[in-house]
């Protein structure tokens, strides 16, 4: 479904990404793991069309989306839930996720939709009227998610979804990433620093050091490769 | 006591004016982050508009009131494709660039339209004297306060639109898009919302609000020229800063504050001092609240 090919890109002088390549099929749970600084954040961004690629492409559904406006791309079906939540403070909830929801006319999907994101973070449902802003960081997570989700993606980003989060609420998002992609079909790209959470749902996985992919494999593997538990797994 | 309720009326007529004008600034720094200088000059394009429009209207629409809303609504739209013009020659290719840039773009654009206007060709640099729109009657209210026809027509067009701009922003979706890209605009385009256009659409509203605010001021202030927008564009950008920049109900708030402040001062002290309280207000506030009086704290460079 989504196929990056020798991806490079810098900020001025520093090479953040140094021609990177990694395929996601559709239906699956893809992981990229690294650490802080690997440019992780860097691939969805510019994925999403949020920063330039100096060179290589990024195909999506087979078609070319290297460096195309940020609303062309959501409107092709690849949403992202950000790095850091991103969610609009001044917004009430169910306001985030009627923006989630902007490309799309459909009022009856879109309350339909709306009532999925409840059903899986009933929480959401009970602050629907309240500022997002004023939510807790677990919270704003779940926001940040239901939101991407609005817009019916086919390929669903995430952008480090544990950060700064309790660790119970983790667990809980991520059972709930995985029944997204159980329920819905979905297929998800996950950038995690939280390699034990993200080797668990994934099914594939690709590490990311400083700005190049050095390893993949099935997720299992990888998460009994010796290099990968001493570096991320902490064992 | 009557002359006091007097002074409140004229001044907040002429706060009405200051707000729909101070609305556009502050619309457009929620969503671009910086003072469109050039803003005052839009809303002497429109008084200019009202001027030109009014006679190529009234032989359709005959005197009254048809004539004086197409009049209001020509400015509008001409001043908000001016705005939408101007953002996307001059301030769009600096997007990226420091805001500082673009600041000076806009005092630079401001400077085009005022000395522009004064070429012969264009506007030319005499006073014109703007076409009386609607009759002027006075109705004397209770105790020998009274109010024209013209500050009527002046709080009932601006109260309105107010009004219509609250149900756009907080009520439509491309209201809530504004607002979105206001806080965030990364996020913003990660929805799928098109920012360029969301921009654009802001300038048309602000602008547009500023048309309006030009028709309203010449037919109070009948002379026009191609200088008009200096002061009262200042003196709305005093009003929004007071209100606290960024802030839509802030900046309604600083306008009537401010035309009010300045009718007191010419009516109780002098008429000299009218300028002076409103950029004095703009020292103060500067020093003891900067976020405003609605605003909310944090510092930005402007």
């Amino acid at each position: 479904m989504l196929s990056v090919q020798n991806l490079h890109v810098s900020y001025g002088a520093i090479a953040a990404l140094k021609g990177i390549s990694f395929n996601v099929p559709a239906g699956t749970v893809v992981t990229l793991i690294g650490a802080n600084g690997a440019g992780k954040t860097t691939t969805l961004r510019t994925i999403s069309g949020l920063v330039k690629a100096s060179s290589g492409n990024v195909m999506f559904q087979d078609t070319d989306i290297t460096n195309r406006p940020s609303h062309e791309i959501v409107k092709r079906g690849l949403c992202q839930s950000p790095e850091g939540r991103m969610i609009f403070p001044g917004l009430t909830v169910r306001e985030n996720l009627m923006m989630g929801a902007y490309l799309r006319n459909d009022r009856k999907g879109i309350e339909q939709d709306m009532e999925y994101g409840f059903s899986i973070f009933p929480r959401l449902k009970e602050r629907m009227k309240q500022a997002g802003g004023t939510l807790s960081g677990g919270e704003q997570q779940m926001l940040a998610i239901a939101r991407a989700l609005m817009s019916k993606p086919k390929l669903l980003l995430l952008d480090e979804p544990s950060l700064g989060i309790a660790p119970l609420l983790v667990k809980l998002i991520f059972e709930k990433i995985t029944e997204i992609n159980r329920d819905l079909g979905m297929t998800i790209l996950l950038v995690e620093q939280n390699a034990h959470m993200a080797l668990n749902v994934a099914s594939y996985a690709y590490v990311l050091e400083t700005g190049e992919i050095t390893l993949e494999g099935p997720a299992k593997d990888l998460a009994s490769n010796e290099e990968v538990q001493k570096a991320y797994l902490g064992m | 006591m009557s002359e006091f309720l007097q002074q409140v009326i004229n001044g907040l007529s002429l706060g009405a004016i200051y707000a729909l004008i101070a609305l556009g600034y502050t619309m457009i720094y929620g969503v671009l982050r910086f003072i469109n200088f050039a803003h005052g000059d839009v809303f002497m394009v429109g008084a200019y508009i009202g001027f030109y429009a009014f006679p190529k209207l009234q032989p359709l629409l005959g005197d009254g009131y048809g004539t004086a809303v197409a009049v209001l609504l020509a400015a509008m739209i001409g001043c908000g494709l001016l705005g939408v013009t101007i953002e996307r020659l001059a301030y769009r290719p600096l997007r990226s660039r420091p805001k500082l840039t673009v600041l000076i773009t806009a005092i630079g654009i401001s400077l085009f339209l005022e000395y522009t206007g004064q070429l012969p060709v264009v506007f030319g640099a005499d006073y014109k004297t703007f076409p009386t729109l609607i009759p002027e009657t006075t109705y004397t209210l209770f105790g020998g306060v009274s109010i024209g026809s013209t500050q009527i027509l002046v709080f009932v067009v601006a109260l309105a639109l107010m009004a219509a701009l609250r149900v756009v922003v907080l009520r439509t979706k491309i209201g809530t898009a504004m607002r979105a890209v206001s806080m965030n605009m990364n996020a913003a385009s990660l929805m799928g919302i098109n920012i360029n256009r969301v921009i654009s659409f802001t300038f048309f509203l602000g602008s547009s609000l500023a048309g309006a605010g030009a028709v309203l001021y010449a037919i109070s202030y009948p002379k026009i020229n191609p200088l008009m927008g200096i002061l009262p564009g200042l003196k709305a950008f005093v009003a929004a800063v007071l209100g606290g920049i960024g802030n839509i109900a802030g900046a309604t708030l600083g306008g009537f504050l401010i035309g009010t402040a300045e009718t007191m001062t010419a009516g109780y002290i002098s008429p000299s001092y009218r300028d002076a309280i409103v950029f004095g207000i703009l020292i103060l506030i500067l020093i003891l609240k900067p976020s405003g009086l609605l605003g909310k704290g944090g510092a930005e460079k402007v």
